[in-house]
């Protein structure tokens, strides 16, 4: 079989696979955030933590049970990180305090960005207690704002947008936790290890010593791909043969972290009360996927030069097509898990990786984020087409006016501001410039692929760029904490002013947003926004490079 | 039956039809300067005369009303002192077109306002110093300024005076020449009592002498704030408005970023640009065709209503016409002509059609109310030439007509032979026929019945041959009317997604009956006023933005609950008052034109706003490679224009985006067409045209001004 066919029946199965299964886990998403009853398991948790479930909360105590929860996370994992020494499982590992932060930053973040060396680098213990911990939560946290966004359309009196407690645990235990069990047994069966046994140091053929580390590894992995996570285990992230042993544990991986962002577009179509609505979002997610997909995948199969072809930095047991789709579905949710270098892709390939983050969590986006991240981008088109068609713009009848366009705007400018300030200051500032591998447009992508992974919680590495510097760590993690909280508080905020209206009646003159108009239009939004916005640093980096 | 079937309707609104009607035989109009489209002839004398104006406004502290031109404002200084500092064609060029930039946009501006400018300057010319005759409590005369008046006082009026302040007529009836509100000639009638009170300061009495009681004070008149309002001196923004304006700030900020942070990128890449070029690009990126075009939009937008004869008291209310889901119209004067008119002539069952003609064309004869008019018409129609010219001798043979009253409700004619005709409400001519030993034939009932059941108004007619009892000849069939073409304009209304509801005093049957032909999608019949704002208050719990106009005082509570609540200008203060728009042709199906020019002016911001984003492409294309092309060769793959070289290739941005705010002024201050077809259609539409082609012009824009660019010195 050609490297084209197999290439193509691997995205076909793929697909097949998130068509039939998005629609299920969709509607199941659904009832889990608009069920009235609690599971047992739940009430307990409450109890313990003394929450009233039945309560609910405005926008405000809704944000500030957000950053709380998120700000407790950090410095819990900060704390666990710096105390690692002294903790039970030590195994000599110790980090920087700048590392230390940019790492609980990170991880709080969905961001996973790591610099240092997953094996070696933390202990068991917080690998276990800190950060998997957070891999569970930090998706749940984006799920809970994204459903809050969702209740703030769809509800038509009130001005609570749910309670963050029964959301969070909830999506923990009723999405991510059952997912995240199916997920590391199907990973176990595919040949991820999972042990606990000592390290194994054996003879390599060349005579010297390798110390091999087991772990847990297959649970850890089907939950950093299910909560587009991205931290791996190793260090070589899912690359390691220990992480992703073979074609169909990559299927699986993929699959898995495209799973829970493809699946909300229905979870909003149906507490909509308008599955179209849902299948508009999925619409969109899905035309900017295969977009990247293909411009990846193109560049990979015919730009990539050298002795190797395309395959310099791959494995070979994935080859060109299965490396550029995990690469394009790693950088189109915030999963950052790579199975290849992104930073020896042929320019465009790379350009391609660096720029489906650019568009700011769309193709589909983190769980949670990615729909929240949609919405914002629908808000924006809705205002456009709303006035092209005469009437005050308004989603789902809830009308977009002063308010909400300005929440929304700057919601969707935090992103812009992260990447092109850091980046700018990243290249005139010495202190940045010599940690670059490469030189000329290439190193410029290198620093701009860093901050636009940390500012869009990627987490994804273009390699090359050594960011372990106390003022890369620290900008980073700034990245990462702006990039993840300002949006969330700008979201909440904007759902909180869309909940007190009432919905307005759908008529003939009122704007349609199922039609596939209006999803070319949200497309052509999507893109040009994130083109326009990208397109200098871009030419400076990726297209010079590509067109020299 | 209804009672007052013969009676003219009770509730019409004076002048509806008229001012439709005379439209085109109004004598000199001085708010509707008769100019619907502007050529660019006319273009250009208006840009030249604005110019100074245009430099005035150069003044920083109006600029930045404009986030995103005060902007290209600093960037003009910049590139100016730039290009002072370091001479050279190219830092000329640039700064000089900057400055056109702000300039054009000012120009845009002015052009808007000085349209209002000039109406404003006709209104004041009508507003002469007058003086007022108070009448004291004790009855005597003085006379004052009218700028003394209060609130409260009374004022005589005398012919050809004019009128100090807006009020009420307390005493009399008046014609008065409404003409320098209204541009029409005809003089209106102003009584006291009733919805026909309000008389407008600076309109003047023709005939009689009325005393006003002033309910408005004086520089706060009508004309007072029709001036204010057609100078665009009480402008404010309105709430879309602003928010678009936060979008484009936002945008703005975006590019301001990307062009920021481009700098140290170019320094690592080792081509340092100069701040001139930075801001080049940084102006051709932020929306400034729109940004420069906004304030126009808006004022051309109220001005399109001023030239509909409809004075907005806000933006605010323009916006939300074009949001309005529910129109609420009252069914007299506005759906029906408002009088009831004979359709149909019925002959008793057994005898023939010839008769009840003849009957019903004598009997009406003398009947001189539109209902006995309408009679006569269909009659006349029925009958031949010859038969009819002999009917019209009948005075001169003697006969004597009885005329119309309330007390007998029959109209008719006895001839010298001894011969009664009657004609009228059909229990009325049933007591004449058996008062006078007639008898009421069943198929008669069965046909009045049937009339009634269908919402029409059934008339007797009946003849009296001397020394024989009256018989009944027939029936006449009135009903309301429906004006033509009132069903298309109501399907044009429900394809723009709007629902109109139709308010009528009739009873259930009659209001069904006209709503179905129509073409209504709901009415209330036997409204009160109470019903009426219990209607709105219903609809708009549902959401939904309520329209309507009236302009009786019980309208009042209704027309300011309701969010666009236009008043006739024929109405009441109070009426005026409560409402958000005065329609000074007293137009009720002027509602339409509303909602239209509300929906132009949301689609004419959202349309050139999408063009000006579009256009960044072209631009990009434009001035990247120029920026870079000598570091990266490479990237002379981007410059698919073909554009002679980096310098002439900003120049050519810049300009372009320049001359594109002057081509779109005349769509600015027109407004882009709005088509009553469905809302994907639409944005289709203008996604096509806007889109697109916002997308393509500045291609072929640019390149074509790169052709001629590239000649000049210092471009190469």
């Amino acid at each position: 079989m050609s490297d084209t066919v197999s290439g193509l029946l691997t995205i076909a199965v793929l697909v097949a696979a998130l068509a039939v299964v998005h629609v299920p886990l969709g509607t199941w998403m659904a009832r889990v955030f608009t069920d009235t009853k609690h599971w047992r398991i739940e009430r307990i948790v409450y109890r313990l933590v003394r929450v009233d479930p039945g309560s609910e909360q405005r926008w405000v105590t809704y944000a500030v049970a957000v950053i709380g929860f998120s700000v407790v996370g950090i410095v819990l994992l900060l704390a666990m990180i710096l105390l690692q020494g002294v903790l039970p499982f030590a195994r000599g590992a110790a980090m920087n305090v700048d590392t230390a932060l940019n790492t609980a930053v990170s991880f709080v973040t969905n961001t996973n960005w790591q610099s240092y060396a997953g094996e070696s680098g933390v202990s068991p213990l917080v690998q276990t207690v800190g950060l998997t911990v957070q891999n569970f939560v930090s998706p749940a946290v984006g799920l809970a704002v994204a459903v809050a966004l969702v209740r703030g359309l769809v509800r038509s009196s009130g001005s609570e947008l749910g309670n963050f407690w029964v959301d969070l645990v909830r999506g923990l235990f009723r999405v991510i936790v059952p997912i995240a069990l199916i997920g590391a047994v199907v990973l176990l069966l595919g040949g991820v290890i999972q042990n606990l046994t000592a390290p194994t140091t054996v003879t390599t053929l060349s005579g010297g010593h390798q110390v091999v580390q087991g772990g847990l590894v297959a649970s850890q992995e089907a939950i950093k791909e299910l909560g587009t996570n991205g931290g791996g285990y190793f260090n070589a992230n899912s690359a390691h043969p220990f992480e992703n042993p073979n074609p169909l544990t990559n299927l699986v991986e993929i699959f898995l972290l495209l799973v829970i962002p493809f699946s909300l577009p229905r979870t909003y179509g149906v507490m909509a009360g308008d599955r179209r609505q849902g299948w508009t979002v999925l619409g969109f997610m899905t035309t900017l996927w295969v977009l990247m997909l293909t411009v990846v995948t193109w560049s990979e199969v015919h730009a990539a030069s050298g002795p190797l072809g395309g395959m310099e930095g791959k494995e070979l047991r994935f080859g060109v097509w299965p490396s550029a789709l995990f690469a394009t579905s790693t950088t189109a949710t915030s999963t950052g898990a790579v199975n290849s270098m992104h930073e020896s892709f042929s320019a465009l390939g790379g350009g391609g990786a660096l720029f489906n983050m650019m568009l700011g969590e769309l193709s589909p986006g983190g769980v949670g984020t990615g729909l929240y991240s949609a919405l914002l981008v629908a808000i924006l088109t809705v205002f456009l087409a709303g006035l092209m068609v005469g009437r005050t713009p308004e989603l789902l009848g809830k009308q977009i006016g002063r308010r909400e366009i300005t929440l929304t705007a700057l919601a969707v400018l935090v992103m812009p501001t992260l990447v092109l300030a850091f980046t700018g200051i990243g290249m005139v500032a010495p202190l940045v410039s010599s940690q670059m591998l490469a030189t000329g447009p290439h190193g410029l992508t290198e620093v701009m692929y860093a901050y636009t992974s940390a500012a869009n919680n990627n987490g994804s590495a273009f390699a090359g760029f050594s960011a372990d510097t106390p003022y890369t760590n620290l900008t980073l993690a700034l990245c990462m904490f702006l990039g993840r909280f300002a949006p969330i508080v700008l979201v909440l905020a904007l759902a909180g002013s869309l909940v007190t209206q009432r919905r307005r009646p759908v008529t003939a003159g009122t704007l349609p947003t199922h039609t596939p108009t209006f999803i070319g239009l949200f497309v052509g939004v999507a893109v040009i926004v994130g083109g326009l916005t990208f397109f200098p640093a871009l030419a400076l980096g990726p297209l010079a490079e590509a067109l020299s | 039956m209804n009672p007052s079937s013969t009676t003219q309707s009770s509730r019409t609104t004076p002048g509806s039809g008229p001012a439709a009607r005379s439209r085109h035989a109004r004598g000199e109009a001085l708010i509707r300067p008769g100019r619907t489209s502007t050529t660019y002839a006319q273009l250009a004398r208006q840009l030249v005369t604005t110019f100074p104006q245009a430099v005035a406004k150069l003044d920083p502290r109006h600029v930045w009303r404009s986030p995103v031109m005060f902007v290209v404002w600093v960037g003009s200084v910049v590139t100016t002192v730039q290009a002072v500092v370091d001479p050279s064609w190219f830092a000329w060029a640039v700064a000089v077109w900057l400055w056109a930039t702000v300039l054009f946009a000012n120009m845009a501006e002015a052009v808007a306002e000085g349209r209002g400018k000039a109406q404003a300057a006709t209104l004041r010319a009508t507003r002469k110093t007058t003086t007022a005759e108070r009448r004291l409590a004790d009855g005597s005369l003085e006379t004052v300024a009218a700028s003394d008046l209060a609130i409260g006082d009374l004022v005589v009026v005398r012919p050809n005076e004019i009128i100090p302040g807006d009020g009420d007529v307390v005493e009399g009836m008046a014609t008065v020449d409404e003409s320098a509100i209204t541009g029409e000639s005809a003089p209106v009638i102003r009584e006291s009592g009733g919805d026909r009170s309000a008389v407008t300061g600076g309109t003047t009495v023709l005939s009689d002498r009325i005393t006003v009681r002033i309910t408005t004070k004086p520089g706060e008149t009508f004309i007072d704030r029709m001036i204010a309002l057609v100078e665009g001196a009480s402008r404010q923004k309105t709430p879309n408005e602003i928010a678009l304006t936060i979008l484009l700030t936002v945008l703005t900020i975006i590019f301001l970023l990307a062009v920021m942070a481009m700098q140290p990128m170019a320094i690592y890449s080792g081509q340092p640009q100069s701040p001139v070029v930075l801001v080049a690009l940084l102006v051709c990126l932020i929306p400034t065709t729109i940004g420069a075009l906004l304030s126009a939009i808006g004022i051309a937008g109220m001005d399109r209503l001023v030239q509909h004869n409809v004075l907005a008291m806000s933006g605010r209310a323009v916006e939300a016409a074009g949001d309005v889901s529910t129109l609420l119209l009252d069914k007299t004067g506005t759906i029906t002509y408002g009088n009831r008119r004979a359709t149909e002539l019925l002959a008793t069952p057994g005898l023939g059609n010839d008769g009840v003609t003849r009957a019903a064309y004598v009997s009406s004869l003398a009947d001189e109310t539109p209902e006995g008019r309408s009679i006569v018409e269909l009659a006349a129609s029925a009958l031949d030439t010859p038969s009819r010219e002999a009917l019209d001798r009948l005075p001169q043979a003697g006969a004597t007509f009885v005329e119309f009253s309330a007390a007998t409700r029959m109209s008719g004619a006895d001839l010298p032979d001894g011969t009664a005709y009657r004609k009228g409400a059909a229990d009325s001519v049933a007591r004449w026929v058996k008062g006078l030993g007639g008898e009421m034939p069943s198929g008669v009932l069965t046909e009045v019945d049937g009339i009634a059941t269908s919402g029409g108004t059934p008339l007797a007619v009946a003849v009296q041959e001397a020394g024989q009892p009256p018989r009944v000849l027939g029936v006449i069939h009135l009903k309301d009317v429906v004006k033509p073409g009132m069903k298309e304009r109501f399907a044009q209304l429900r394809s723009m997604g709007i629902k109109t509801v139709m308010v009528t005093g009739d009873n259930p049957l009659t209001a069904k009956s006209i709503a179905a032909e129509a073409g209504v999608d709901d009415f209330l019949a036997e409204a009160t006023p109470e019903d009426k704002m219990a209607l709105i208050k219903l609809e708009q719990h549902g959401g939904r933005l309520i329209a309507m106009t009236g302009d009786g005082t019980n309208d009042a509570p209704a027309l300011a609950q309701s969010d666009v609540g236009v008043a006739m200008n024929t109405g009441t203060s109070a009426a005026k008052e409560a409402a958000n728009m005065v329609d000074l042709d007293s137009d009720p199906t002027k509602l339409i034109d509303i909602v239209s020019i509300g929906k132009q002016l949301l689609i004419t911001r959202g349309a050139l706003t999408t063009f000006s984003i579009a256009n960044d492409i072209a631009k990009y294309f434009a001035i990247i490679p120029a920026m870079f092309v000598v570091l990266f060769p490479g990237l002379d793959a981007l410059n698919i224009m073909g554009l002679a070289s980096p310098r002439s290739a900003i120049v050519s941005a810049v300009i372009f985006n320049a001359l594109i705010i002057i081509a779109l002024i005349p769509l600015s201050l027109r407004g882009v067409r709005y088509r009553a077809v469905g809302s994907t259609a639409l944005l289709r539409r203008n996604i096509l045209i806007y889109g697109l082609g916002g997308i393509m012009a500045p291609f072929i824009g640019i390149k074509l001004i790169d052709l001629v660019v590239s000649h000049l010195p210092g471009m190469m």
